[in-house]
């Protein structure tokens, strides 16, 4: 067993584990955050998307041992005394979600998009996001609720 | 052909035909909502399964003593701890709960683990010492068909044979085009993983939350299997992460319970990606074979064709799947005289069962080429000609079933084939061009090509199967205000059922606030979310419950308020009469006295298919979908980039419109998945691509703009006249898709989903 330290969700956690856990195992098992899913286990899907020091990151490509001293953001930590994140909202007004398994973590991978360009067209979403898999939506509304969070993002910034 | 129109009333927000937001889109961006792979309970052990690395072989002694000796682990299970019925399934119980004597396909569950952690439950899964004697795999249906074949099953090879004799038998025809069609092995490839907790209630009794399709049918076959009375098995569904077919069929079910009633602990299976691959069922392989006669003008005069879909190990639904194939086996055309042979055929490949479309996609994708073949045999626009064998309203069918509700093929066909095409593509940009930012060309070798696809099914359960939903609503008044509670067993599975038992409970009560409880089995059968069929039924069903329960609300109104208002109605939530306009309210009615009812919603009846024939009305109603392809392809590499998808799709009223469109949205995309990259590839019976790495599904870059006109054309037998909208999208858009490949190569293209070597010319057709 390995001691670890690090910063989830601006909270600092010190835990032993095994040399060899993913790190979205230990969000997970051992701190309970089971809103980072596992969908196929070869960094394929992005269903583990998380923040790693503020760049998003597959969470099932890395080891718990691998994130000492980082500060890790999940999906937990985006909505704010009770509102939901501009993107969470946007999610979810345009119906960006059916079964929600890809959710979280096409959100997660979408704020690094936006923090990092907040101006996208779609073709830039589009290539942003070609390594999170949805199975229900088609991905249209998905491309539609980025451009709605990032637009309502914008103009929050400059008010 | 009208849509029948809702009785207005006061405008009552969030009802049907609005795009409602779902309820559970808050939890579910929040990351808060429960999937079946989240759950955890206190001083709960995980599960793991042994399987067959052999996809036939004789199991010759089952070893569980140095699993049992792993530390960490509290049971090994065999088939010998199997308390009741060993096999379980569908339609046959013919799959072994774990396997005793012979294994019939790679991944067949032999024995499974509980143990304190779930790495210590899968190293003993690996430590279960099985001795097989090895067989020679049966793999190939024709082979598994023919006379002596060794029988896999005691009831032979032949899992069902539908044989459909319509019309003159004899019919002859001035123009005749012949084709030999293939469909791959498509995954339903839902994101979320199998998965579930079982949870024993110490009185012999357990609990099972789990993500499933259909809770009831899971709860006979875990009776009849842990040799429970039902009462004391409890399903309750946990959040489901995509379904697509793939979940309904058992997967852990069984497993688990058998785990948590032998621990006495709560247990928890999840499978990985590879072993999802294992885990469920897949969309039938087919082989088809078509002969279609036409005059010269281009009226259809006959169809003969045998299709053979693989069901590989065990029955799952593929009798239901067999039937689909052969009643829709012709098209939505006008087809006089028609011969076909459906079988389903085991052998020792991965089971298959359902997966959206069900039978009615493998058929479509061979029918729809055979138009285009005929139409170039004919020397007539593809358009042109299935204009010209469009059904319609009082067709009749192959199965000599009259065609009763809307049927707008010719108009669907229209308003893709009007629909603006999109512009050239920019060779400047090379994202918008096949092979993408892999720089593989800047227009030089790329076609466009534009094929078109006409597709129908059946909507709900046919054959006689007498399918029906259950709903309780229950009106009370909370904190002054009135509410409804909604209780049904109808499965969430991501389409949105939720969301309409919602709609549905205010359009008729006129209530704001409502309530869906979660699904479980404390409440009759919903039936299966498939079929396209849960917002009809499980809608129906919530429909009758509130009439009832606003009956018993107006009856007890005109108690309370005597006859001096005449007849009493509801609008909004007010009691009002024709002459005194408001008189009470529903609180003021209902008080501290909720009302309640129970309801169930069944379909018209359905009949058999005779079974010489294949004549009867089998099918309650149907659903039909056009789509447009466009696609540009580079004819030295093979590479397909699909630019836009025009569909059009009768849905008979759009309860809630957001969501139809999610439903066609995504359901194209699957269909282009199985045009172009999806399929699970088998080699002597072993899956040789068990992962999300290998086993390709459409991106976000490959899904194209999405053109979708959806008509409302209301059936009059169903609900608000309501059509399914889940399975059309997945069924034409593949073979519009391969159309429009053949448009830009003059390749014949006759298998799904299409190589870059078949577009390039290896595939050894002629062009």
């Amino acid at each position: 067993m390995r001691r670890v330290s690090l910063t989830v969700n601006a909270v600092e956690h010190e835990a032993m584990v095994e040399p060899r856990q993913l790190l979205v195992y230990f969000l997970r098992e051992q701190l309970g955050l089971t809103g980072t899913n596992v969908g196929c286990d070869t960094s394929t899907c992005g269903a583990c998307t998380i923040l790693l020091n503020g760049k998003s990151v597959k969470s099932c490509t890395v080891l718990a041992v691998q994130a000492e001293g980082t500060e890790v953001t999940t999906i937990e930590a985006l909505a704010q005394d009770g509102d939901l994140h501009p993107l969470q909202q946007a999610f979810h007004e345009t119906h960006a979600l059916q079964c929600g398994y890809c959710t979280p973590g096409m959100i997660m991978a979408a704020l690094d998009l936006i923090t990092n360009n907040e101006d996208m067209d779609e073709d830039e979403i589009r290539t942003g996001l070609e390594g999170n898999l949805c199975r229900c939506t088609g991905y249209h509304n998905i491309v539609k609720a980025i451009q709605q969070a990032s637009s309502e993002m914008r103009s929050f910034a400059t008010k | 052909m009208r849509a029948p129109t809702i009785q207005k009333r006061t405008e009552q927000r969030g009802g049907v035909g609005e795009s409602v937001q779902r309820p559970d889109g808050v939890p579910k961006t929040k990351g808060e909502f429960a999937y079946s792979s989240d759950l955890w309970a206190e001083n709960m052990l995980w599960g793991a399964t042994t399987r067959s690395p052999h996809p036939r072989a004789r199991i010759v002694s089952i070893d569980t003593r140095e699993a049992l000796a792993t530390p960490r682990v509290r049971t090994v299970l065999t088939h010998e701890d199997v308390p009741g019925r060993k096999s379980y399934g569908m339609e046959v119980p013919d799959q072994p709960v774990l396997a005793w004597d012979d294994v019939r396909y790679q991944g067949e569950a032999v024995a499974l683990v509980a143990a304190d952690h779930p790495e210590a439950a899968r190293r003993a899964a690996g430590r279960v010492k099985i001795e097989y004697e090895v067989l020679e795999p049966l793999v190939d249906p024709e082979t598994a068909l023919a006379d002596g074949a060794p029988a896999l099953h005691p009831s032979g090879n032949v899992i069902r044979h539908i044989r459909i004799r319509h019309g003159d038998q004899e019919a002859s025809a001035e123009v005749v085009v012949k084709g030999d069609y293939q469909v791959g092995m498509q995954d339903q490839a839902f994101l979320g993983p199998e998965s579930g907790l079982a949870i024993p209630d110490g009185e012999g009794g357990i609990d099972l939350y789990v993500s499933t399709q259909w809770l009831h049918i899971d709860l006979d076959q875990l009776a009849a299997s842990l040799d429970l009375p039902p009462s004391k098995v409890r399903i309750t569904l946990a959040g489901v992460g995509g379904a697509f077919g793939a979940r309904e069929d058992l997967s852990i079910q069984i497993h688990c319970c058998l785990l948590a009633l032998e621990t006495g602990r709560p247990v928890k299976m999840m499978y990985g990606r590879e072993e999802s691959f294992f885990g469920h069922v897949h969309r039938h392989p087919a082989r088809l074979h078509y002969e279609h006669g036409a005059m010269r003008d281009g009226r259809l005069v006959y169809v003969k064709a045998r299709i053979v879909l693989d069901g590989g190990a065990y029955a799952s639904s593929s009798t239901a799947v067999c039937a689909n194939a052969a009643c829709f086996s012709c098209g939505p055309y006008n087809v006089p005289n028609a011969t076909i042979d459906a079988y389903a055929v085991y052998t020792d490949n991965p089971p298959c069962g359902a997966m959206r479309g069900f039978g009615a996609v493998q058929t479509c994708f061979a029918y729809e080429s055979q138009m285009d073949r005929l139409a170039k045999a004919l020397d007539i626009d593809p358009v042109e000609l299935r204009r010209l064998n469009a059904m319609d309203t009082g067709a009749t069918m192959i199965t000599g079933q009259e065609v009763e509700g809307p049927a707008p093929v010719a108009e669907l066909l229209k308003r893709v084939r009007n629909a603006p095409l999109p512009p050239d593509g920019d060779a400047m940009d090379i994202r918008t061009l096949p092979g993408g930012v892999s720089n593989t060309t800047h227009g030089e070798g790329v076609k466009r090509g534009v094929g078109y696809a006409l597709g129908f099914k059946n909507i709900g359960y046919s054959e006689g199967f007498d399918d029906f939903s259950t709903a309780r609503v229950r009106l009370s008044v909370v904190a002054g205000e009135p509410q409804v509670e909604v209780h049904s067993a109808a499965s969430e599975v991501g389409q949105g059922v939720v969301t309409v038992q919602m709609q549905i409970a205010r359009t008729e009560l006129g209530v704001q606030q409502v309530v869906v409880l979660p699904a479980d089995t404390s409440i009759g059968s919903s039936g299966s979310s498939s079929a396209s069929r849960q917002t009809w039924m499980t809608g129906g069903a919530v429909k009758n419950a509130c009439e009832a329960v606003r009956a018993r609300l107006l009856q007890r109104a005109a108690q309370r308020l005597g006859k001096r208002h005449g007849k009493l109605t509801l609008d909004g939530a007010n009691i009002v009469s024709a002459g005194s306009g408001s008189v009470a309210s529903i609180s003021d009615i209902v008080g501290d006295d909720p009302i309640e009812e129970t309801k169930e919603y069944h379909h018209r009846k359905t009949f058999p298919l005779d079974p010489r024939t294949g004549q009867g009305n089998a099918h309650v109603a149907f659903a039909f979908a056009a789509h447009r392809a466009v696609v540009d392809v580079d004819l030295d590499l093979g590479l397909v980039r699909v630019v836009e998808m025009a569909t059009a799709q009768d849905v008979g009223k759009a309860l809630n419109p957001q969501a139809v469109e999610g439903q066609i949205e995504g359901g194209i995309a699957q269909g282009l998945g199985l045009a172009l990259m999806e399929e699970i590839q088998i080699s002597q019976g072993r899956i040789l691509n068990p992962s999300f790495t290998d086993y390709l599904i459409p991106t976000i870059l490959d899904m194209p703009p999405v053109r979708a006109d959806v008509l409302e054309l209301g059936d009059p037998h169903a609900p608000y006249g309501l059509k399914g909208v889940g399975e059309p999208p997945t069924i034409s858009s593949t073979p519009a898709i391969v159309a429009a490949l053949r448009d830009a190569t003059g390749r014949p293209l006759t298998r799904v989903p299409v190589r870059p070597d078949d577009i390039v010319g290896l595939d050894g057709q002629s062009g």
